[in-house]
C-alpha cells in the first residue's frame, strides 16, 4: 500500500515536498509511521506517545481531515499532513505550547472553588467534556482559525463549560469575562469541531451553553449589537 | 536561579509543582513532551483511598493490603504516611475540581481492584488518571506555573561538598533542547524528577507509551545517585495479542473469563496480577492461545463499563468482543523499583534532589504493585516532594554550578552525530524488547538471564557503531529515540544483575530454578550505585 506524507524542514531546500511511501498492510497510521522511520528513514519526524488513543500527542490531518495516527487504519493513496493552525516543526510534528496559551487566554480552570455536594446527574453533565485530552484535532479543524488567530476555541471553550457547569464553581462571573473577547461569539457554530473528536465532545453545544450563561451575565453577541437594523 | 526544577509533568510532576508553589518556592516544570501527555493519562481503574464511603474500609485496612501485595519488601512507615494522606488527596483533588464518580447519596463512587478487601479505588468512569492529570494541568495554568516543553533531560548537574564523606549538592541540570538541537543548562536550588518509570524497555511487548525508557532513572546513578529494586517489573495479564494495547482489569472485574485454545478456563481470572500473568504466560508456553471472552456480558453492560475497550478491540485487533474472543498476552505494565529514595523523597545520595512517582522507589509497592495505589502515589506523594524541596530551596545558597557538565553534554551529542551508523538502533530496540519479554519477563532463570545479559553487553559495546541517520541539529527524533535507547540499554544491565543476584521467587520476580521466597537471604532491597562507572549492587535493609 502506498500513502503520500506532507514533509517539511526548514533548513532543507525546497523545505516543502510530498513524499509517495510504501507501508506494510494493516497497521495503524502510527504504527506505519514508526516502520519508516526504524526501516526506511530515520528523517521522518512526528510525535508519538500512548498508541492507545488517550495520550493525545499524534494528531494529524489525513486527507484534510484530523485523526489520531494511532487510531487511524490507512487507505491506499492517504495525504497525510500535519495539524492546521499550528507552527510545523518538521515533517507532522507541530509546536503545541499554544494549547498552554489558549487555556490561559480562557482562564480554563475553577476560579472559586467551594465545599458542596456533587450528584450523579450533575457529575454526569460533564462527563464527557472532561474526557478531552488536548489533541488539538478540533482547533485544526475549525475555521474561524483562518480569520482570527486569537480565537478561543473549541477545546478551550469547552474545558471553560466544564468548569461553569461544575457546582464546585462559585465565581462563574469570572470564567464567563473571560470568553468574552475572541471567545464564544467568534464561533459560527458550525460543528467541524464536534465532527472531529476522537471523544464525542460536541464543543459547538458547550458553546451555545456558555452563550446564554453570558447573556444571563449581561452579555450579548457584539455583532448583532452593532447591527444596524434601521431603526 | 529557579528554586524548584521539575523535571517531568506527569501526575507526579504537576503534584509536586502545585505543593511547591503553595509553599512560596519558585518553580519551572520541564518535559519531553507536553504536560498532558503523559504515561498518567493511560491510568484507568482507579486512585485508593479508604473513604469508605461503599463499606466499611478504614486506613489500617488499606495499609495491611498494601503491605501483603508489597510480599515483604516495603518501609511500613512509608505506606502508612501515603494510606493516612490517601483521604486527604482526595480531599485536594476534590477542591481542584476533579470530576469523580458520584454515588446516589452524592459522595465520591469506589470500586473493588484486585488485591483490595474493600471497595477503595476512587474513579472516574475508566479515565481516572486522565481527568486526573488535566485537572492538575489547569490548575498549573491558573497557578502561573512556567513550563518549558519539549527540553529532554541528558544529566543532573552536582557539586561535592567540602566534606567529602557527605553527598554532593544537586544544582541543575542539562537538557536538549529538541526543537533547536542545543544543549541548556538550568540552574536550580532543588530537583525534584519526575520521570516516570522504564517498562518500555520491554519493547513491543508493554502497554506503556514509547517514552517509558527510565531517562531519570538513569541520570540519578550517572550522577552518583543510589537506585534500588530495578528487578521488580509488574506484567499486566491482558494486553490485545499483537500491539500489547492494555485492556483494563475491570474486565475481569465485571466477569470477564479466560479460556484457551480449547475453550477451557484455567485460572482464577482475579487472582492478583503477577499469578493470573504466569498462567497465562503457561498456557501460551505450551502452546495455547489464550483469550478473554466477554460476550457473555452482553452489549448494554459492555457499552456502558468498557466502551474505551470495545473500540480498541476492534481497532486494534479486529475483533468485536460482543461475538468474538479477543487475543491477549501479558506485557509489561509498571515498574516498581527505581531511583533509592528516603523517606523525605530525598534521592539517596544526591543532596537536595527528590524524586516521585513510578521514577522513584518510595519502597510502598514491593515486589507488587496494587492497582489504585501507583495514581495516590503520584499525587500524596508527589506533594510531599514538592514540600520537602521547597523548603529545601528556600534555605539554600543561591551558587550556580560551573558549566563542566554542560561542556561535556555538549561534546557527547555532538559526538553521537560522528557515530557511524552501520547498525540500526531500532533493530536492537526491537531484539531487547523480545529477548527481555522472553527471558527477563514474566518467567526467569540463571541461565536465561545470564544469555540475556552477555547479549546486553555485546550490544553496549556496538553502541558506538550504531548512531543516527538523521543528521539534522533540529528537531531530531531520531536523536531523541537514540538517547532513550542508550538509557534503556543503560537500565538493563542494571535490571538483569539484579534479577540475576536475587535467588529467589517474590511477587513479580519469578524464577523457575528458585520458585521459592527466601526471607532469611533475600528478604532485603537491591541496591545499586556506580564506582568509577562501574556498577555495583548489594541487598539492604535500611530506612533512612
Amino acid at each position: 500500500m502506498h500513502i503520500k506524507i506532507a514533509r517539511f524542514d526548514a533548513h532543507r531546500s525546497p523545505a516543502h515536498a510530498t513524499v509517495d511511501v510504501g507501508i506494510p498492510e494493516g497497521l495503524t497510521l502510527l504504527q506505519a509511521l514508526l516502520h519508516i522511520k526504524a526501516t526506511a528513514d530515520p528523517t521522518l519526524t512526528f510525535k508519538a506517545g500512548c498508541r492507545s488513543g488517550i495520550c493525545g500527542i499524534c494528531g494529524v490531518r489525513v486527507n484534510g481531515r484530523e485523526e489520531l495516527a494511532c487510531a487511524y487504519k490507512p487507505n491506499e493513496g492517504d495525504l497525510v499532513e500535519p495539524l492546521q493552525y499550528h507552527r510545523v516543526m518538521r515533517d507532522l510534528a507541530v509546536e503545541k505550547k499554544s494549547i498552554e496559551e489558549t487555556l490561559g487566554n480562557a482562564a480554563a480552570w475553577l476560579h472559586h472553588s467551594r465545599q458542596t455536594t456533587i450528584s450523579v446527574e450533575e457529575e454526569k453533565r460533564t462527563e464527557v467534556q472532561s474526557d478531552c485530552m488536548l489533541c488539538a484535532l478540533c482547533y485544526s479543524a475549525c475555521p474561524v482559525f483562518a480569520v482570527n488567530e486569537n480565537f478561543l476555541g473549541p477545546f478551550a471553550l469547552t474545558r471553560v463549560y466544564r468548569y461553569t457547569a461544575d457546582p464546585r464553581e462559585e465565581d462563574i462571573k469570572s470564567a464567563i469575562d473571560a470568553i468574552q473577547s475572541n471567545g464564544v461569539w467568534d464561533c459560527t457554530l458550525c460543528g467541524a469541531c464536534t465532527a472531529v473528536c476522537p471523544q464525542g465532545i460536541d464543543p459547538k453545544m458547550d458553546i451555545t451553553q456558555l452563550r446564554s450563561t453570558s447573556a444571563q451575565f449581561g452579555y450579548g453577541d457584539p455583532n448583532f449589537m452593532t447591527m444596524n437594523f434601521g431603526f | 536561579m529557579v528554586d524548584v526544577l521539575i523535571i517531568g509533568d506527569g501526575g507526579a510532576g504537576l503534584s509536586a509543582a502545585l505543593a511547591a508553589k503553595a509553599s512560596g518556592a519558585s518553580v519551572l516544570v520541564v518535559g519531553k513532551n507536553y504536560p498532558t501527555n503523559s504515561q498518567t493519562s493511560m491510568a484507568q481503574g482507579g486512585i485508593n483511598a479508604a473513604l469508605g464511603n461503599v463499606d466499611s474500609d478504614s486506613i489500617e485496612s488499606h495499609i495491611q493490603d498494601t503491605i501483603a501485595s508489597a510480599k515483604g519488601l516495603c518501609d511500613e512507615v512509608m505506606v502508612t504516611k501515603m494510606c493516612t494522606q490517601a483521604p486527604h488527596a482526595i480531599s485536594w483533588l476534590e477542591s481542584l475540581g476533579v470530576p469523580f464518580s458520584r454515588r446516589e447519596d452524592a459522595s465520591v463512587a469506589q470500586r473493588r481492584l484486585g488485591g483490595a478487601s474493600h471497595k477503595r479505588a476512587c474513579y472516574s468512569q475508566d479515565y481516572t488518571g486522565l481527568k486526573i492529570l488535566h485537572t492538575l494541568y489547569d490548575t498549573c495554568l491558573k497557578e502561573g506555573i512556567e513550563f518549558l516543553n519539549e527540553r529532554y533531560l541528558l544529566n543532573l548537574i552536582t557539586k561535592p561538598q567540602e566534606n567529602p564523606k557527605l553527598d554532593p549538592l544537586i544544582k541543575g541540570a542539562t537538557l536538549l533542547e529538541i526543537a533547536s538541537g542545543e544543549v541548556k543548562q538550568i540552574d536550580a536550588k532543588s530537583v525534584i524528577i519526575a520521570t516516570g518509570g522504564y517498562a518500555s524497555l520491554y519493547h513491543g511487548f508493554t502497554t506503556n507509551a514509547f517514552g517509558s525508557t527510565g531517562d531519570g532513572i538513569c541520570a540519578v546513578i550517572r550522577a552518583g545517585g543510589y537506585l534500588s529494586d530495578i528487578e521488580f517489573v509488574q506484567f499486566h495479564p491482558t494486553a490485545l495479542k499483537h500491539s500489547s494495547i492494555l485492556i483494563s482489569e475491570s474486565a475481569r472485574g465485571e466477569g470477564g473469563y479466560l479460556l484457551n485454545s480449547k475453550g477451557e478456563r484455567f485460572v482464577d481470572e482475579l487472582l492478583p496480577r503477577d499469578s493470573v500473568a504466569r498462567a497465562i504466560y503457561a498456557e501460551i508456553g505450551r502452546g495455547e492461545e489464550v483469550f478473554l471472552d466477554i460476550r457473555h456480558l452482553g452489549e448494554e453492560k459492555l457499552m456502558e463499563l468498557l466502551p474505551q475497550e470495545m473500540h480498541l478491540c476492534r481497532l486494534h485487533e479486529g475483533v468485536d468482543p460482543l461475538h468474538e474472543l479477543i487475543p491477549i498476552k501479558p506485557v509489561a505494565h509498571y515498574t516498581m523499583g527505581g531511583i533509592d529514595v528516603k523517606r523525605s523523597l530525598e534521592v539517596r545520595g544526591i543532596k537536595g534532589c527528590f524524586a516521585v512517582g513510578e521514577c522513584s522507589n518510595a519502597k510502598v509497592h514491593g515486589a507488587n504493585r496494587l492497582g489504585g495505589n501507583s495514581l495516590l502515589e503520584i499525587v500524596a506523594f508527589g506533594k510531599l516532594a514538592g514540600e520537602n524541596a521547597s523548603a529545601y530551596a528556600l534555605a539554600c545558597e543561591e551558587v550556580a554550578a560551573n558549566d563542566t557538565q554542560f561542556k561535556s553534554d555538549q561534546n557527547f551529542i555532538n559526538g553521537i552525530f560522528y557515530f557511524t551508523n552501520q547498525i540500526n538502533f531500532y533493530e536492537k530496540r526491537e531484539f531487547i524488547g523480545k529477548i527481555f519479554y522472553h527471558n527477563a519477563g514474566i518467567v526467569r532463570s540463571d541461565t536465561k538471564l545470564k544469555a540475556v545479559l552477555a547479549a546486553i553487553r555485546q550490544i553496549q559495546k556496538e553502541l558506538p557503531f550504531m548512531g543516527l541517520g538523521d543528521k539534522s541539529k533540529q528537531n531530531n527524533t531520531n536523536l531523541v529515540d537514540f538517547i532513550e535507547f542508550g538509557n534503556a540499554l543503560e537500565l538493563s544491565e542494571i535490571l538483569l544483575v539484579g534479577a540475576i543476584s536475587r535467588n529467589e521467587s517474590r511477587g513479580a520476580h519469578f524464577r523457575e530454578d528458585f520458585p521459592v521466597q527466601s526471607d532469611e537471604q533475600f528478604g532485603a532491597h537491591t541496591i545499586y550505585w556506580k564506582e568509577d562507572g562501574v556498577l555495583c549492587a548489594d541487598f539492604e535493609r535500611r530506612y533512612l
